[in-house]
């Protein structure tokens, strides 16, 4: 269905659908991305700077940095389930452009 | 016996993908078919095959062991490479598949224009894919030793080679991809099982199994294994830490074997779900490292990790080692057998025969062989069409040429990788196996991804600014880890381990600094279309 190769590419990208998908993307994406990078480098920065408090047993012997290390695990599985879920309305916003483009070259040939 | 159980099981998985193999080489018979499956795998079947490609036997083996004698340190490696896939997820797989055709470099140059872009990450693609592969074949060795041992290690390096590349010259990608699928099935299930064997050990009860985890002594230190520095202290551990965890994190969104697999599904959507997929499953395969590590730690014990020796071997050991004696004579009356040295690597099987018996040991091991075949062959794969497709198609031919001239050039070329590969990793034999793999993200991170991540969103990026990114960044990571303590020891001039903190930042600095010293139109005037087609998918290739 979107095989077609538009030439004024320059007027996608200037087009305020294109420019509303890439803020909703970006709106997710750089804070999602900034966010996951300083929780994990939390992992080992926390346990150079307080090696004393993350050793601490919180349950039963388990530490506080294994329970920190966990936690690493099912924060990866929230960011992923939250992306699904914005990326339905990328999706659809993506298909608009495109059916619009090719209705577009369609009308062009004729 | 085991020997004899694992090469039956090891078979019996050879056959069955030998059966795929001659069925997909009907269907490789196009370069689209070869190479990328037509773009028609479908989005859960890649999160697999993903999968699969991932989990290297150093995970599988390694992390175990590592977990099993390190604790805390042994696992944030698996917490790495589970929170690797973010990275994947929200900055390339769905751009990479609307603007990829074959290769890495094809993303790169399509805004970029110009033979040296291309070539460049051509080259790094190679470099990569060579020390990963390196790495997997030297880990055969390791692996024959210990548990075929009288098989001999070049035969088997030679016989997983050319197993590797029947499945990659006559199948392509539509073979390699089932061989991970298969394998990524038979490791996922292996690694529950041993969990929840372990589990059962200690009645289903999780805090039975944390105080038995939390009791086993440690030497010379007063922590246990849930306490952080055991493997990393020293005043460098947090850094080593952090700096293996940026490369490990930013290192496998520049993984060309893995970025490849997005070129197989049909839409971004696709490509989505196949990461997704992917998260989950090697989410709870990470998951498991702890359960297993910590169940050979406790069930097993360190002092029984390793290579054994029984009976008259082991006096013989035992004679030739005097200053070890008394320990070592009481372990064999004790134990019934020796264990002279520790390895880590043996702490799943051995965790399998404590559990299971004879049987389940020779099932794992077979599954690691597996796990090993399947990686090697996406490597090959990757390799081959970066130098066919890249090298030889695009800068030597100018892209002439016809399907049947690029078949033959694509499988010559995994035939030469696959023997080069071969000859290294005998000759490479017993060097240390995370050196090479460490190698391999830092140059992925280093190199590739700051190319990657500004081409897809800097307008401004120039051709120039991609050749000095990856140039710094490969150069740097090399050299670095020539200067490090893996490569020099006691010697080393530089501290740490892995050299991602200093070199992604120089990779990265090339690329800025190239861009601004020299402006490139052509390529700005690219950023339009590249952008839209990236994002939408429009006139993305079919």
């Amino acid at each position: 269905m979107h095989h077609v190769k538009p030439d004024r590419w320059d007027e996608l990208a200037a087009a305020p659908e294109f420019r509303a998908l890439v803020r909703a993307r970006r709106r997710f994406v750089i804070p999602a991305t900034l966010f996951f990078i300083a929780y994990y480098l939390a992992l080992p920065i926390s346990v150079g700077v307080a090696p004393a408090l993350m050793s601490r047993p919180v349950a039963g012997p388990v530490t506080l940095a294994y329970c920190f290390a966990l936690s690493q695990f099912a924060m990866a599985w929230i960011l992923l389930a939250l992306y699904l879920r914005a990326a339905r309305s990328f999706d659809l916003a993506a298909a608009r452009i495109r059916r619009q483009e090719t209705r577009e070259l369609e009308d062009r040939k004729r | 016996m085991i020997a004899q159980q694992t090469l039956v099981m090891f078979g019996i998985f050879v056959g069955i993908t030998l059966i795929v193999t001659y069925w997909a080489s009907g269907q490789s018979t196009t370069d689209r078919g070869f190479y990328v499956a037509h773009r028609r795998i479908g989005g859960l079947q890649n999160g697999w095959a993903i999968a699969g490609d991932y989990v290297s036997a150093a995970a599988f083996l390694g992390i175990t062991g590592l977990v099993a004698f390190y604790g805390f340190d042994g696992f944030v490696y698996s917490v790495g490479w589970l929170v690797a896939y973010l990275a994947v997820l929200f900055l390339v797989a769905e751009p990479l598949r609307n603007t990829g055709k074959y290769t890495l470099a094809d993303l790169i140059s399509f805004r970029l224009r110009g033979r040296g872009v291309r070539a460049i990450a051509a080259v790094s693609t190679l470099a990569i894919t060579l020390f990963y592969l390196i790495a997997q074949m030297v880990g055969v060795a390791a692996l024959v030793n210990v548990l075929l041992p009288r098989f001999g290690e070049i035969p088997a390096i030679a016989g997983v080679g050319v197993l590797m590349l029947v499945y990659v010259m006559f199948g392509g990608m539509i073979a390699t991809t089932w061989v991970q699928i298969i394998k990524a099935g038979l490791l996922l299930c292996t690694a529950i099982g041993l969990t929840l064997l372990t589990l059962a050990h200690f009645h289903f009860s999780l805090s039975e199994f944390a105080n038995a985890a939390g009791a086993v002594p440690i030497k010379g230190s007063p922590t246990n294994l849930f306490a952080p520095g055991l493997l990393f202290h020293g005043p460098l551990g947090a850094w080593n830490l952090a700096s293996l965890g940026i490369a490990l994190v930013l290192g496998t969104a520049g993984l060309p074997h893995i970025l490849m697999r997005f070129f197989t599904v049909p839409t971004a959507k696709a490509a989505r779900i196949s990461v997704a997929w992917a998260m989950v499953l090697v989410g709870t395969f990470y998951l498991t490292t702890s359960f297993m590590g910590l169940g050979a730690a406790t069930i097993v014990g360190e002092e029984h990790i390793g290579r054994r020796l029984y009976a008259g071997q082991a006096i013989g050991y035992i004679a030739h080692h005097p200053e070890q004696e008394t320990r070592l004579n009481a372990q064999l009356t004790h134990d019934g057998y020796i264990v002279p040295s520790a390895d880590s690597n043996l702490a799943a099987p051995l965790l399998a025969a404590n559990l299971g018996g004879s049987l389940l040991t020779a099932f794992v091991a077979a599954v690691a062989f597996a796990t090993i075949l399947a990686v090697v062959a996406g490597l090959t794969l990757t390799a081959s069409s970066a130098f066919a497709h890249d090298i030889w198609f695009s800068l030597v031919r100018n892209g002439r040429g016809d399907e049947t001239e690029y078949l033959f050039i694509a499988r010559s070329t995994a035939l030469v990788v696959g023997v080069l590969a071969i000859a290294l990793s005998v000759a490479l034999r017993g060097f240390n196996v995370a050196f090479l793999v460490g190698l391999a993200f830092a140059v992925a991170a280093s190199a590739n991804v700051p190319a990657i991540l500004l081409a897809l969103s800097w307008r401004r990026f120039s051709r120039y600014g991609a050749i000095a990114g990856m140039l710094c960044g490969l150069i740097s990571s090399l050299v670095l880890i020539a200067l490090s303590p893996v490569a020099l020891g006691r010697h080393a001039i530089f501290p740490l381990e892995n050299p991602g903190i200093v070199s992604i930042p120089i990779g990265f600095a090339g690329a800025v600094l190239g861009t601004l010293l020299w402006r490139d139109r052509e390529s700005e005037a690219m950023f339009d279309q590249f952008h839209v087609r990236a994002t939408t998918g429009l006139g993305a290739e079919m």
